[in-house]
């Protein structure tokens, strides 16, 4: 599943020119931004400066008016939802989206890389491979115990690391996370941050987030928007001080 | 979940269950019911095919479709239009001004046999064809809708139109359909009377080996990671969409399942009722269908049978002494099942006589082995089968297209 | 189709045709009209609309008879009291029915669907016991029998021409309603965002009841109307409720000029084909189209100017 590594010195992700306008409003105005390999690029903005739909249109859930979106060399502009997960970028919702049905074992089991098409659900063995898989990201996102559990029965922070486990199973090369931390207590906070120091060994990470304490903890880079536009990007000291950020955004 | 030697798996409560419905259907009311009285059931329970479809199409994976009727149709006049051109040798319709073709035909002025029947003179085409069509009109539906992510009531008003224009299609093409009166004066299935009452209790038996079939293939389905999608796609699509699912390939594949199932029990109506018209599959009886799979529980396999054989034992009671009461006793049912036990009788079941049957199991496991499957089967209950892995109160919500 | 007549004589067929599919386009209109405030501002389905059109219907056939019996001088103006009953009995009707069960039902549309359906069967067969399954019908009151004359093929019933009337006064009330008033206001400040309304004091409950007991009072009038160009039996409502459901779904569910449009385009399809073809495949292709064009473009006619 998880597709060739980029060659070095290119972007994993180019995003160029890209445009959305939801009846004549332009959520998303020629946008351009550019992701390194294993790197951890924040996205912050005022509410409303397009960043969730930034999310959407690389995942496909939101299709784009112009501009180009590549991935890997790929052009994902063109290719369907689930295409774009398989050629390995996983999205997480602002609010946890789990199967409160299914046990933590089974929530994560779904989101295994095998048996996607309707045939191959059919056929679908729960293997060795698959349990080891499971094992393992269980462990990664300190639900070892919770196994079988179902997921409604997890605190509001258990399930939002539930569903990063989710998009970690399918061993993606972009995860996208927004407000990875929203309503999570200190502690919890903490351990996420960890979390994504250990994600990011093997992948590149996409987050949203406001909570400027935890940017400054995981950020490599940041990028500000505002009204669809790149304002300003940069490391997050550069960016604190840039004026035009302090003026539509920190300043408030 | 799943025991490893398929003999184990009887002994199992799932298995049990069916082992009970089995003892139902094939031991005790062929015992206790005259052929005519067998006949009916046979006839209720070419409509359990249709609410087994149900429960993995509206139950499982949230879409309704309230156009069951036409696949049932559609299936069911595949097979009389095979028996009618059985029955409409030259010899026997040597009086018509064209002899040869169905009577309907000639007196509609036809002179020829319309294209579209020719193949109906092989029974393997037919056989075909009862499955074929319906399958192919749903994946047409299905694919045209769930590719454009229409869901929920529009999908249901969209299939109940569908009904609609089968319903007048047929009734106004009568001299290519038999129009109002459908497809009357069956007779012989390959050389074979199926009107004595011999050959019907053999094509009711015929039927419960077919409804098995269904169950069992709708169990591996249900069992399989492909149930679990569809029931998580009902309640987060998008988490199922954004897992890497194709969300429309899947609804499509239960769509044109249920349309499978639909269209093998109107073939087996067809040819335990005799004939075929339009009235069996327009928008009230499509709608109907539905309820026989919520009164038996909208997740339970199994409960979709018990749910038509009820329905349609109390429709015909109630058409014999009471016919005037009969829409009074439908429409509670339907306001009643949805607002007091959207689960139907398999919820009921599993919230009152599960724990009674947990506790006796527990004390003394093996000599209820053998009592229990015909204790149970004398008094019709329903039953659920769900795997416990899922929470039997989801409800039928489906997100609209957003 | 169209082989064997000549230009004029296709001209005077449509015009024809265009003023016969116009009685049938105020029938959708107005059971759209009902339909479309349910639908499109709370997402629920009524099936058992109908069936409150036909309450309306038989609201005025027992006032004709008071009329006719008690009041025969005041004959003429028994419409308008009847009008107004059937508004307040079938707004009635239809909050206790939102209070019985609508109200526990919006998160679950499907289940509305079906439990309404129900609603309609003990509806339909109560007006079967009480009224017998024979169609009745109301005798007009003078001033509305008769026809003008527009040209020598063509002739417009004047009971027709009242009904189209009324359909458009609804209508445009409705829009006033909606879009001019606080209660339209509040209305759609629900449908919106309800967490919302209901945090600057809108009672969003009242506010749902209202609106059902209003779509079910303009059915009420809907069949009222609905008496002056036929006759009606316990089941005339369900004859039409498919046809209805794909006018409001064809014009986008939110939109009103939408719904009138597409009854508009809908009824003179249908009208106009039914002089060639026989009436159910008139019908047949009628729905064929309205169900392609909806496969097509799910979110209907009007609904793309709104959206995207």
């Amino acid at each position: 599943m998880s597709a060739a590594k980029s060659k070095s010195g290119d972007f994993l992700l180019a995003v160029e020119g890209l445009t959305v306008s939801f009846d004549g409003f332009k959520a998303v105005d020629d946008l351009s931004f550019y992701l390194d390999p294993k790197e951890i690029r924040v996205i912050i903005g005022p509410n409303g400066a397009g960043k969730t739909t930034v999310l959407d249109l690389i995942c496909g859930k939101t299709k784009a008016t112009s501009g180009s979106i590549k991935f890997d060399g790929k052009e994902l502009t063109k290719l369907k939802e689930h295409q774009i997960v398989h050629s390995g970028v996983g999205r997480k919702f602002q609010t946890p989206s789990v199967f409160e049905d299914l046990t933590v074992f089974e929530n994560l089991e779904v989101s295994y890389p095998k048996g996607h098409s309707v045939m191959g659900a059919l056929g679908f063995k729960r293997d060795a491979e698959v349990i080891n898989a499971v094992e393992e990201v269980a462990e990664t996102i300190f639900l070892t115990e919770a196994l079988n559990e179902p997921a409604a029965s997890l605190s509001h922070g258990q399930k939002q690391w539930l569903e990063i486990g989710m998009l970690l199973i399918q061993k993606p090369d972009l995860l996208m996370l927004d407000e990875p931390v929203a309503g999570m207590s200190v502690t919890e906070r903490k351990k996420t941050a960890e979390l994504l120091r250990v994600i990011t060994r093997d992948h590149t990470v996409l987050v949203i987030e406001h909570d400027m304490q935890f940017v400054g903890d995981i950020a490599d880079r940041v990028t500000v928007m505002h009204q669809g536009k790149v304002l300003s990007e940069g490391s997050i000291e550069h960016v604190k001080s840039d004026p035009k950020v302090i003026e539509v955004y920190l300043g408030h | 979940m799943k025991s490893s030697s398929p003999l184990k798996w009887f002994a199992t409560r799932e298995g049990l269950y069916f082992v009970a419905l089995a003892v139902l259907l094939v031991v005790l009311l062929p015992l206790a019911l005259d052929p005519f009285r067998l006949n009916m059931v046979g006839k209720y329970l070419t409509y359990a095919f249709v609410a087994i479809g149900l429960v993995m199409c509206w139950g499982k994976a949230g879409i309704l479709s309230l156009g069951q009727g036409v696949f049932f149709g559609l299936g069911g006049y595949c097979m009389a239009m095979f028996l009618k051109l059985e029955a409409s040798t030259p010899e026997a319709t040597a009086i018509q001004s064209t002899p040869g073709i169905p009577d309907f035909m000639d007196w509609n002025q036809l002179t020829e046999l319309p294209w579209f029947w020719e193949p109906f003179h092989s029974f393997s085409f037919t056989l075909l064809a009862v499955i074929g069509v319906p399958v192919l009109l749903a994946f047409v539906i299905g694919f045209a809708m769930f590719t454009r992510r229409v869901g929920g009531v529009y999908f249901a008003i969209i299939t109940q139109a569908i009904a609609a224009i089968l319903t007048i299609l047929i009734i106004g093409q009568q001299g290519y359909t038999g129009g109002v009166n459908g497809i009357t004066d069956l007779q012989t299935l390959n050389g074979w009377d199926i009107r004595t009452d011999e050959a019907r209790t053999i094509l009711y038996f015929v039927c419960v080996g077919m409804l098995f079939l269904c169950l069992f293939v709708a169990r591996l389905v249900q069992n399989r990671k492909l149930g679990r999608i569809l029931v998580a796609m009902n309640a987060q699509e998008n988490r199922v969409r954004f897992s890497g699912y194709d969300v429309a390939a899947f609804k499509i594949f239960v769509f044109c399942l249920a349309a499978a199932f639909a269209g093998v029990g109107g073939a087996m109506f067809t040819l335990i009722v005799g004939f075929m018209s339009p009235s069996f599959i327009g928008i009230v009886a499509s709608i109907e269908m539905v309820i026989f799979c919520a009164l038996g529980g909208r997740l339970s396999i199994l409960g979709a049978v018990y749910g038509a054989l009820l329905v349609n034992a109390a429709k015909s009671g109630f058409s014999e002494s009471f016919p005037e009461l009969w829409p009074f006793a439908m429409g509670a049912l339907f306001i009643g099942v949805v607002l007091a036990f959207p689960n139907g009788l398999a919820g009921l079941y599993q919230t009152y006589v599960m724990p009674l049957e947990d506790k006796i199991f527990k004390r003394n496991k093996g000599a209820q082995l053998e009592a229990k499957p015909a204790e149970k089967a004398a008094e019709p209950k329903p039953t659920a089968e769900k795997t416990p892995d899922y929470d039997p109160m989801i409800d039928s919500y489906s997100p609209e297209k957003s | 189709m169209f082989d064997g007549y000549t230009s004029s004589e296709l001209m005077s067929i449509f015009a024809m045709q265009g003023f016969a599919g116009l009685s049938l386009f105020s029938v959708f209109v107005l059971m759209a009209l009902g339909l479309a405030i349910i639908f499109g501002q709370m997402g629920v389905i009524n099936m058992a609309h109908g069936e409150f059109m036909i309450l309306g219907a038989y609201t005025t056939y027992l006032t004709s008879g008071f009329f006719q019996s008690y009041l025969p001088s005041l004959f003429g103006g028994y419409f308008f009291v009847a009008m107004v009953l059937a508004f307040l009995i079938c707004a009635a009707l239809g909050a206790f029915v939102e209070w019985l069960m609508i109200r526990r039902l919006y998160h679950r549309p499907l289940d509305t669907l079906l439990a309404t359906w129900g609603l309609s069967l003990i509806m339909q067969q109560a007006y079967r016991s009480i009224f017998g399954a024979r169609e009745v019908g109301v005798d007009l009151p003078e001033w509305m029998m008769g026809a003008i004359q527009v040209t020598d093929l063509v002739e417009l019933p004047i009971n027709g021409l009242f009904v189209m009337i009324i359909a458009l006064s609804i209508a445009v009330g409705v829009y006033f309603l909606m879009y001019r008033s606080g209660y339209g206001k509040k209305v759609r400040a629900v449908v919106q965002n309800r967490p919302m309304a209901e945090a600057v004091g809108i009672n969003s409950a009242g506010i749902d009841r209202a609106t059902f007991a209003l779509g079910c009072g303009i059915a009420g009038v809907a069949g009222a109307a609905f008496t002056m160009i036929g006759s009606t039996g316990p089941s005339s409502g369900q004859a039409y409720i498919v046809d209805t459901f794909l006018v409001v779904v064809f014009g986008g569910a939110q939109s009103l000029i939408g719904t009138i449009v597409s009854a508009f385009g809908i009824s003179q399809a249908q009208s106009t084909m039914e002089f060639f073809l026989s009436g159910s495949m008139a019908k047949v292709l009628t729905l064929l189209v309205v169900v392609g064009i909806l496969m097509l473009r799910p979110e209907g006619l009007m609904a793309l100017k709104v959206r995207r």
